[in-house]
Order: structure tokens, then sequence, then C-alpha cells
């Protein structure tokens, strides 16, 4: 069977498989992911009471994921073909599209991820001044000078002290909805059996997460603080493995073009780079560091931390590009 | 829509018509053609599609589209607004027929089935310029209408039906 | 700054705004922000003009739509125009793009310097045409105004063939006779004593079997045949293709016959021979009105299909089953004449083989056959007698090629070579809407002749190749901006057709009825130009047969009542118009003229060893080169890929898409390479080439250098000799993986 364009059809991104989507959305994925794995655990070891033995995680790392949320909204829109009109994008709420709920929810986050360490910028000169930098304290200050001057963000910043209990419940929860979300905006497509499954969401999540205990364990100077972390990464990778072999088996007991979706991975081009750079140099070797680590080795601080950094960017460029190619109709 | 594929030869007036008839930029096109070529020399079944959007009746690009620009107006037609569209990709990657792209102004473009012709009581572009007369335009939910005659009396199919889209063009036998 | 009004203000700041437009990766936003949905203008009330479209040869009537701004939107087909019944093809529709073609000819040029340097001048109307003049006088001083040569395509030769004819040069020629249908013609007149023209008169709506002998229909978009054909196969016909490539009208046929190239004439006579001793031709109709059925029934008992078999490839019962079903539906059977015929050097023979086919089926002058057209001819517009110029092609060509009803353009060519000692020298040529580069064989010929001309005239509306070789080139307006002579086809509904100026000419091109009727006027020949505008013309022909230029602008097509039969009337005499007042399945013209009467099968050259038979043909969304450049067609389709099949592709290791050069039987390399297409659909001894591609003018900016071209590799001319058309088939290639010019270039 031969099957060709008898007219030609040169547009931009189509052919030979749909190609819209590159650096920039894989970017944003990771970045959203990263900041909910961050603020995950702020949340999580806030509601724990643990914010004294995990400073670091609680209030200093939440600090980044403002940051972190804006250059990858900015990826977003820079990636967007009608820039202009991306106001467009918050005068409809369309729960049934990822990409708005997506956006409304980081939206949220962002709110939060800001207000959330603007909230402790009173607390955490011991800190920045224990950490050697002790620079930053003219910046809390400033922004303190700020909040008492003008009443609003006072009065909001004060309401979040006081009812922190309850925003730290609603951020846990917008995070966690922020990592799904991440997945779920690429399972929507039908049109692409690759991420037409439902373990993409999880899987996303999971590995969001684990970018985001990285990113604790990489900047952290609390040894006890990396320990634990270590530990919750472990089991993290762990269940991402689970997801992923999990995700190629639904595929292969699926029909043909999840067949085809899955053999990119199992002997198509994808394979070395998925398997080899992806799972063993961003999972199972920082798995086997933690390990050791935990055991006592010594391991420089950084290294699993930044594998499982680089390892989250890739898992999310491979299955964009890969998604893309995974299409009903092929081209030659 | 039903297209008859005994009778398209791929000339291509489909995809002109629509360019000249919708100020479809050259370098772009809603509309297109695929061939197909089955057997071996000298047993041989050739055969044209003249592909489209298919104005489906379950529609992913109007589902993942986040702001409401991609919508379906009377009659199924499944259209964009293009002040509404931010141009993120999203229905782009939700339809499996390669149906939308990128106009160079930036929003998402695609076949409208000529709407503005159908007010005037015309039919698509493509459908009025096809020298072979390949293509019938009508109401499917018309069992009156030629094109539910055709469908009702002929052996057809339509493209990636497994995508689950309900697509709504057929190809005739 | 007082005295701004509004809209210059919203203009001004508008201006501003865009001014001011953030450019994010290359396009601007603001400007984008204000611009408002624009649905297309509604077709019931956008402004139209009647059109007759130029971008093939079918000459559809059409309407040009006009949008908002009164610029040109778009073309369709006229509803009441039986050319195209309201559809036209891709071409037609594409015509918009001619006019559009910003790489277009935009101003008079003189070439500067030596013939054969690319330097050219532009220059106002008036010097160009004076050059000409000059030039023109020159000639006529030292070689009489005989050695004036014209060759020419489509609607803009007639305003030249009537500037000749005025001036008094009779050497006229248009590739369309020798390149394409001439030998077509030649076979119908000898056995109909009529030919077909264009559109010819087969009455395939009426059909029930239509039998294409390498008429690659559907490729080959001539309008009425499409749809006609498309007619038939929904009315459940038959179509039987004979082709060595599974062309589209094969694949939409019950019946594909692959046959080894350049034996037709084999299976035409194999089939006439079971037709003929199976008893199943049209007895009665044989009788009353053929000539020579009992010398043709001996002629062709050797020609079994078992012999045929043997050298066409095909077998023995396929040919016997075709036979049977062809003549089971007769007489409403067409076997189609085609329409570029000029393939083998026995080209006349083999459309007279077709003829006779259609004789033995009965099908001329049959409903489902082939009916008699008619056509309404206004007179033409008063002028006095033209001079008789002492000697014209006829002189040259008719003693060799009795059938050469036409001039023909290889042989006006061969008398403009340095070595032609003759005394019917040509001198000086007009060019006019043909690139003989591309359309004419054997171009290193056509070269040394343009070499050796004092005066090479090329009136173009592009820059194609032939250009290159002109010492005055002049840009002719697109038939979207001019008016020209009133179509008047022969058709099965008697009409006529007129094309209005849709735009202004762009630049500063010229109408061709404009640039003709200057230079007469500058060579003194005003009395044959009485009018100014080419409108009186045309309203005063109208006027003739009961309309008016003013009523054409409304209606675009007239339609006529015929006069006579369509078809044969049965009980009547029929007089054909031959020598014996009878269809001649033996031609007594032949006999004496010393040509086979009958068709015979004569074996045509073998491919050497690693070579294919070159096949060329078309893609339907071009005419040739002509609209390989044209923006949108160009869009639709930018090179036309060279098939392969996958046997040939694998011995070579070629991959799809991958680019090969091309080397014909003499050594000929093709200049660019072609990107090929990998398919079943050719068989392993040929390769299929689109025509018109690989087009070496630098100056057509979009179609330079896409795809070899397959004129560069007709080299092995073989001369069809009742008419002197050209065989251009007997030409072979191989494939070189590898860039052959790669150390030349560097």
């Amino acid at each position: 069977m031969e099957q060709l364009l008898a007219t030609d059809r040169h547009i931009h991104g189509l052919y030979p498989h749909v190609d819209i989507w590159g650096f920039p959305i894989s970017a944003y994925l990771f970045l959203g992911g990263l900041a909910a794995g961050i603020l995950v655990f702020a949340a999580i070891y806030y509601l724990l009471g643990r914010e004294k033995e995990m400073p670091f995680t609680v209030k200093i790392a939440p600090i980044f994921a403002f940051p972190i949320i804006m250059l990858g909204l900015f990826l977003l829109i820079f990636d967007l073909h009608h820039k202009l009109f991306v106001w467009q994008l918050f005068l409809a709420a369309r729960p049934e599209s990822p990409m708005s709920w997506g956006a409304w929810t980081l939206v949220i986050v962002s709110v939060f991820s800001l207000l959330w360490p603007l909230s402790f910028v009173d607390s955490i000169d011991d800190y920045l001044i224990k950490r050697g930098w002790s620079k930053m304290t003219k910046v809390t200050e400033a922004i303190i000078k700020f909040e008492h001057k003008w009443i609003i963000p006072h009065f909001i910043i004060m309401s979040f002290r006081k009812y922190r209990k309850f925003f730290a419940v609603v951020l846990l929860i917008y995070s966690i909805i922020l990592g799904i979300y991440t997945g779920i905006l690429l399972s929507a497509f039908n049109a692409h059996p690759l991420w037409n499954n439902p373990i993409l969401g999880p899987l996303f999540l999971t590995s969001g997460v684990s970018t985001g205990s990285a990113f604790v364990m990489w900047l952290s100077d609390n040894h006890k603080e990396r320990l634990l972390m270590s530990a919750i990464d472990m089991s993290l990778i762990a269940i991402e493995l689970f997801f992923i072999v999990h995700m190629f088996m639904g595929m292969e007991a699926g029909a043909e073009v999840y067949k085809q979706a899955a053999h990119m991975f199992l002997g198509g081009e994808f394979t070395a780079v998925f398997w080899g750079v992806f799972v063993g140099l961003g999972l199972i070797l920082p798995f086997t560091l933690e390990a050791l680590e935990l055991r006592g080795f010594h391991i420089p601080t950084a290294l699993p931390a930044l594998l499982i950094l680089a390892g989250g960017l890739l898992f999310r460029i491979l299955m964009v590009s890969a998604g893309q190619m995974s299409e009903y109709a092929m081209f030659p | 829509m039903a297209i008859d594929i005994t009778k398209c030869v791929g000339c291509g007036d489909c995809v002109v018509a629509c360019q000249t008839e919708n100020n479809v930029p050259i370098g772009y096109s809603r509309d297109w053609i695929m061939e197909f070529v089955e057997g071996d020399f000298p047993n041989l079944n050739l055969h044209f599609e003249t592909q489209r959007c298919n104005h489906c009746e379950d529609t992913p690009c109007v589902r993942t589209c986040p702001t409401g620009a991609s919508h379906v107006i009377e009659g199924g037609i499944v259209k964009v607004t293009h002040n509404e569209c931010i141009g993120c990709g999203a229905c782009i990657e939700a339809c499996p027929y390669d149906a939308r792209y990128f106009h160079p102004d930036g929003y998402v473009d695609k076949c409208t089935f000529c709407d503005h012709r159908l007010e005037d009581g015309l039919d698509p572009a493509c459908v009025s310029v096809c020298p072979t007369e390949c293509m019938h335009f009508g109401d499917l939910d018309d069992p009156g209408s030629e094109v539910s005659k055709l469908l009702k009396e002929r052996e057809n199919y339509s493209i990636i039906p497994e995508a689950g889209t309900k697509p709504q063009i057929f190809y005739l036998k | 700054m007082d005295n701004i009004n509004r809209r210059d203000f919203i203009k001004i700041s508008s201006v501003a705004t865009a001014g001011m437009a953030l450019t994010w990766s290359g396009t601007s936003f603001v400007s984008d922000l204000l611009k408002g949905e624009v649905v297309p203008l509604s077709e019931s009330i956008a402004k139209k003009v009647p059109t007759v479209c130029e971008v093939c040869f079918w000459n559809c009537a059409g309407w040009a739509y006009l949008d908002r701004d009164d610029n040109l939107q778009k073309i369709k087909g006229n509803a009441i125009d039986p050319h195209c019944n309201g559809r036209l093809c891709p071409r037609g529709t594409g015509g918009v793009g001619m006019y559009a073609d910003e790489d277009r000819l935009k101003k008079p040029m003189i070439r500067e310097g030596k013939p054969g340097e690319q330097k050219f001048r532009e220059v106002s109307w008036d010097e160009a045409i004076d050059h000409i003049v000059k030039k023109m006088k020159g000639i006529e001083a030292k070689h009489g105004r005989e050695a004036m040569a014209l060759l020419h395509h489509g609607k803009t030769g007639p305003h030249f063939e009537f500037l000749f004819e005025a001036y008094g040069s009779g050497n006229i020629a248009e590739p369309a006779g020798a390149q394409c249908l001439i030998t077509r013609e030649a076979g119908f007149i000898t056995t109909y004593g009529a030919g077909l023209a264009s559109p010819e008169p087969t009455d395939t709506r009426n059909a029930d079997c239509l039998v294409l002998i390498g008429n690659h229909i559907g490729e080959n978009m001539h309008n009425g045949h499409v749809q006609d054909m498309s007619h038939l196969i929904e009315q459940g016909g038959t179509v039987i293709t004979v082709d060595p490539r599974f062309s589209t009208a094969a694949g939409h046929s019950k019946y594909w016959l692959p046959i080894k190239p350049g034996t037709d004439i084999a299976l035409l006579l194999a089939w006439m021979n079971v037709i003929i001793n199976e008893e199943i031709y049209d007895k009665e109709y044989v009788e009353k009105y053929t000539y020579g059925f009992d010398l043709l029934k001996d002629h062709v008992q050797k020609y079994t299909p078992e012999w045929a078999a043997a050298i066409t490839t095909l077998s023995a019962a396929d040919i016997r089953k075709t036979a049977k079903v062809m003549a089971g539906l007769a007489p409403k059977t067409i076997v189609h004449p085609g329409r570029h015929t000029a393939w083998y050097g026995d080209d006349t023979q083999r459309t007279r083989a077709i003829a006779i086919l259609n004789a033995l089926l009965g099908s001329w002058g049959r409903v489902g056959g082939f009916y008699f057209p008619e056509r309404i001819k206004p007179p033409h517009y008063p002028h006095p007698q033209m001079p008789k110029p002492k000697w014209t092609w006829k002189d040259y060509t008719k003693e060799k090629h009795k059938m050469a009803i036409m001039g023909i353009t290889n042989i006006v060519i061969d008398h403009a070579l340095p070595e032609y000692k003759g005394k019917h020298k040509i001198k000086g040529m007009f060019i006019t809407a043909t690139n003989i580069i591309q359309s004419v064989p054997d171009v290193e010929k056509t070269k040394r002749a343009l070499q050796n001309l004092d005066l090479v005239v090329v009136v173009d509306t592009m820059p194609s190749e032939i250009t290159g070789y002109a010492d005055v080139i002049l840009p002719e307006a697109t038939y979207l901006e001019r008016y020209d002579h009133l179509r008047t086809s022969h058709h099965k509904v008697p009409n006529i057709a007129l094309r209005a100026p849709v735009m202004k000419p762009r630049w500063e091109t010229k109408p061709g009825w404009w640039i003709a009727r200057e230079i007469g006027i500058k060579l003194g020949l005003e009395k044959y130009y009485p009018w100014k505008d080419f409108e009186e013309v045309l309203d005063w022909q109208l006027k003739q047969v009961g309309t008016s230029l003013e009523e054409m602008k409304k209606i675009g097509v007239k339609r006529y009542s015929k006069k006579k039969p369509l078809y044969i009337n049965e009980n009547e005499e029929y007089w054909f118009n031959t020598n014996t007042g009878k269809i001649e399945l033996y031609s007594t013209d032949f006999a004496e003229w010393g040509y086979d009467p009958m068709p015979v099968y004569k074996e045509k050259d073998e491919a050497p060893v690693g070579f294919f038979n070159l096949i060329y043909g078309r893609v339907p969304m071009h005419t040739f080169g002509r609209t390989t450049n044209n923006p949108n067609l160009y869009d639709l389709k930018e090179e036309g890929h060279l098939w392969v099949h996958p046997k040939v592709a694998k011995i070579y290791g070629i991959e799809s898409g991958q680019e090969v050069w091309l080397k014909n039987q003499d050594g000929k390399i093709s200049t660019f390479p072609s990107k090929v297409r990998i398919t079943q659909r050719i068989s392993p001894t040929s390769v299929y080439l689109p025509h018109g591609f690989g087009s070496k003018s630098k100056k057509l900016s979009r179609t330079y250098g896409k795809g070899s071209a397959d004129y560069e590799m007709l080299t092995n001319i073989k001369i069809d000799p009742e008419t002197g058309g050209t065989g251009m088939r007997n030409n072979f290639v191989t494939l070189l993986t590898e860039n052959p010019h790669k150390n030349i270039e560097s």
C-alpha cells in the first residue's frame, strides 16, 4: 500500500506528523510539575507541623515556585501563535479543556506560590543569615516595609498567616491538580495514542513530585531534610517505574496504533534514549545513589538531584515529541 | 458530505477553489488530496480521497479549546473564531485528520464548509467546482436529502473512525 | 496639520499603531488585533466579469469575481458554457495566479550585446516597436517579407496571424500541431473526411464504453473529457485503458491493458482482427458507409491476438475479451482519439487505426459515439484584401508531408538553421505565448536556429526560457486583463463566448491585440486596422450574430440552437468528405501518395540495456511549463516526481524522495535532478516524468530548477511521414544518483 499527498501541503508542523509543540511546552510541563512538587512538600510538611525541622522545604523552596511557574507561563505564552489574544484564555472557563482548567489552576497556584513565601517573610531572616545569605534580609525587610505601608497586601498576607492551615490544604489540593494537569494535558488527546492513556496523569504527577523532592535535596543544607527527601524520592522513583511498565503493558494490550506507539520505546527510535538515558541515568542511577547515601556512603549532594531534574525534563521532551509522532494517519 | 471515490481523479480543484474562495494564503490549504495505491504491478487498485475537516459529531478540537474559539454552529459545522483563538495548538493536536493549521496571522484556521455560501443556498466552493462532481453536500439528518439517499444506497466509509470522533464526511465506494 | 480629515487620520493612526506593533517571531500582532474576521463576499452580489480561460486550450468560459476592493478574488465556470458546465478545472480555478504572479514580464525589453548574452535593457513600447520595425524592414530588404515566421499558441496567436497575413508572411505554425494533435487530425480526416478539432466531438455522456489509448484523462485535465468520463463512470459505463502506466484513468477503468510502449498499433490491429473475424462489427453500418472493408479484412488476417500478444506483452485472451466488450456495447463505444498523439513517428497511422476501429464499431455519427458539432462563426471585421506572399510554409512542407494540414513548427525552424541553403530562408521570428524551448523537441537544433535569426521577438506574460533567446521581449497582459477574439468552438451546442478584461493590465503590459496593431501601424499597415479599440471589432462581430458586446458582458456565453443534425440520419444518404464519399477504411489518398493505405505495425526502437522507456505526461494541476510558476498551482504541486518501480529503485538503491538525474540514450544529461516517487503504478521497464518542470529560467523564482525536464531527454525524434509531426517517445533514460554536474560546477 502506497499512500501519499496528491496535492502538496507544505504546512509547517503537520507532516509527516503533527509537530507543533516543542521544547517550550516540554519545559512548561516540567516547570509546572516541579513547582507542583515543591509546593506539595511545603504544604504537607507544614500540615504535619514540621516546619521547624524542615525549614527549607516549607519556607524557602516555595520562594522558587513562583518564578518557576512564571517562567513556565512565559514559555507557554511564548509558544502561542496568537499571543496578543492570550487574555481570551481568562475570559472563559472550560472545564472540558485541560488547557483551560490548567491555566486557571496555574493562576491559583501562582497566587498561592507568591503569597505562601510572602507570609513567611517575617520568619526566615534567621535561616537566611545562617545560610550566609544575609544580603537577602534586605529584601525581606523591604517586603515587610511594603506590606505594612499598604493596607490591602497587608490584610491579605496577614489573613494568610492567620489561616495558614486552610491555605495549606488549598495549596496542597491545587498543587496536586497542577501536577496531574501536566499529564492530563497530553492524555486528553485521543488523536495521539501514546498520550491517550490514563496513567499519564499520575505518572506526570509522580515525576513532578519527584523533581520537587530532588529540588529540595539539591538546595537544602539540612542533612536530615535531605535524607528524608531521598527516602521519599526513592519510593517515588519506584512508583514511577511501576507506572512506566504498566503504561507500556497497557498499550501493548491495545489496538494496533497503541502497539505502534509503545513500539517507539520498545525497539523503536526512542528506545535507547528512553531506557538508557531517562530510566537508566534519570531514575535508576539516582535511585542507586540515594540508596547508597542512605546506607552512609558519601555521595555528592547535587548529583542524584540534578540527574532526577534532568531526567524529568528529558522525560517530558520525549513524551511530547514521541506523542506527536504517534498518530492514526501515518505518512511515509 | 459524501464523496464518490469512483469518480475523483485527484486533480486538486477543490483545494484551489477553497483557497481562492476563502482567501487562504498561498502555502496553506484547508483541504487536500490523498492518493492510495494497493497491490503490485500490474494488479493494482487506486483511489483518491479529497480530505478536509470531518466536522465530527464528537469534536475533540472543540473540547480541548481553552477559550471557546473552536465551536460548533447550527448544522454541526465546526468553526474557529479568529479573535478568540490564542493559537495554543491544542485543537491541532486533538484533530486526528490534520485538518487544522496555524494561519500565518497566528490563529488556527480550518474548513468552514463555506458556511457563508451555504447561507446563500450555494454548495461549498470545493463541491461547486469539482469537474468530476464527486462531492455531494447536504443535510445528513434529513433522510430525504441526496446525501442521505446516497449513503443508504451505496457502500461507504469514513476516515479513521477508530479515533472515535464520529466523522461526518463519508466516502462512497 | 489643520486640514487632516478623519479618513486621513485613521490612515495615519493605523500606520502609527502598526509601527508600534510588537514583533515576536516575525509577526506583527497589534495590526492583527485590529483586524476583524472577513467573510468572503457573497457570490450573488459580487461584481463579475466574463472571461474565457487561457490556462489551457480547452478554453472554458467563466466568471471572474471581484472582492470588496474590486480586486480579482476568484474565477468560476459559467454555468451555461458547454465547455465546462459551470465547473472549471484546478488550473482554471487557479488562473488567478497567472494574474497575481510577481515574476511576470513587466516592461518591454531589448537585448544588449551579443546574441546569447543575457543582458536586456528596459525600454518604452515605442522604442521596442520601432526597433522591431527597423529590423523587419532590414530583413524585408534582403530576404523579402516572406522571411518572417510566426510560432504561436493560444488566443494571442490570431492577432499576430492577422498581422503576418497583412504584412505578407506565411510561415505560421504552432506546437499544438506538430507536437500535439496534427497526427490525430490527419488520421481522422483521412478516414472520415473530417477532423476533430477541440473540443473533440465525442458523445461520451451518451456512451457505454470508452477506450483510452494512452490517453490519461484525469491527469490530462481537459475539462470536458474529465467531466464526461466521470459521468460515464457514474452511469456504470465501461472504461478500457491501454497504458504502460497505471494512470488515474486506468485506476478508474474496468479493464486496464498494461501494454508495452510503442506497440499500440499491434493491439489495434488485433482488435480489428477479432471484431471482423468474430463478425461482431456493425455490419449494416460498415456496408452502408465504409469503403475498403474487404481489403481491411484481408489486411488484418495476419494480426491475430496471439501475434499481438507477443508484441504487446498483453495476453491474447485479454485482447479478445476487450474487443468483445467494446463491440458488445457498440455503437455506444468510443475509441478515444486522444490529444497529444505525436509519439512514435507513425502516429497518423495509429490514429487512423483508432478511426477505423470506431468505424467498425459504427460509432461515428451515432448516439454515444461521435456527434457532428456545429459552430457559430461571426464574419471578420471588414478589412482590405490581404497580400499574397510569394511563398509560405506550404511550399516547403506539403510536398513531403501531404497531410500537413497546418504549419509544422519543427520544419519552420529547420528553415532558420544556418546549414539551410535553400530559397525559403527564415530570418526573423515572432514567438507568441509559446515556450518553444520546452514544447518543440530537439532543443539544441532550436537554439541553433534562434542564434541564426536576425530578429527574434517574444510576446509572452512570463519570463520563460524562450525569452532568454529574444532580441525584443514584449510583455503581454494576461487573459484576465485583455479582450481577445471570441471563442467560437465547434460543439454539440453552437455557442460563442466572450473574454473581457477583468483587471487593468499590471505594470506596462499590453493586450496582444494592441501590440499587434501598434506593430502593424508602424509597419504601414494602417488600412488593415480601421478600428482603434478591440471592443469595436468585438461589438461589430457580435452584432452580426444577433448579440452585442453589452449583452455578452452580462451573459458571457451565448448558446444557439443547432441547425444540422447531431448524428447520421440513417434514412438518408450520407456523404463523407473523402474521395470515395465513404469512410475510407482503405485510404485512396494514402495509396496514391505512397503511404500505407491501411495501418501497419512497425517495430520501434528498443531500450538499451540499463535504460527505461521515458514516458512523459501531465499532472492534473499544470498546463506544461505555463503554470509551474503560478503561485496557486505551484502551491498545489511544486514538482512532478519521477515515477520509478520499486524493483528499479532497489537496483539503484534509491529511496523515495531522493534526487536523481536522467541520462538518455544519446548521452544527454538532465540539468536538474528529479525527486523519485517509488510506485507500483509504473512498469519496471519504464519511468514516468511529468512534463513542464525543470525550468532553466531563473526569473521564474518558484519553479526554477524544480525537477528534471523531459524535453532535454528528447533527442531521438522520429518524423511522422504523413504530417511532419514529431514522434517523441523513442527516447530512453537511465538514472544517475550522483550529481553529474558537480565537477563542472566547482
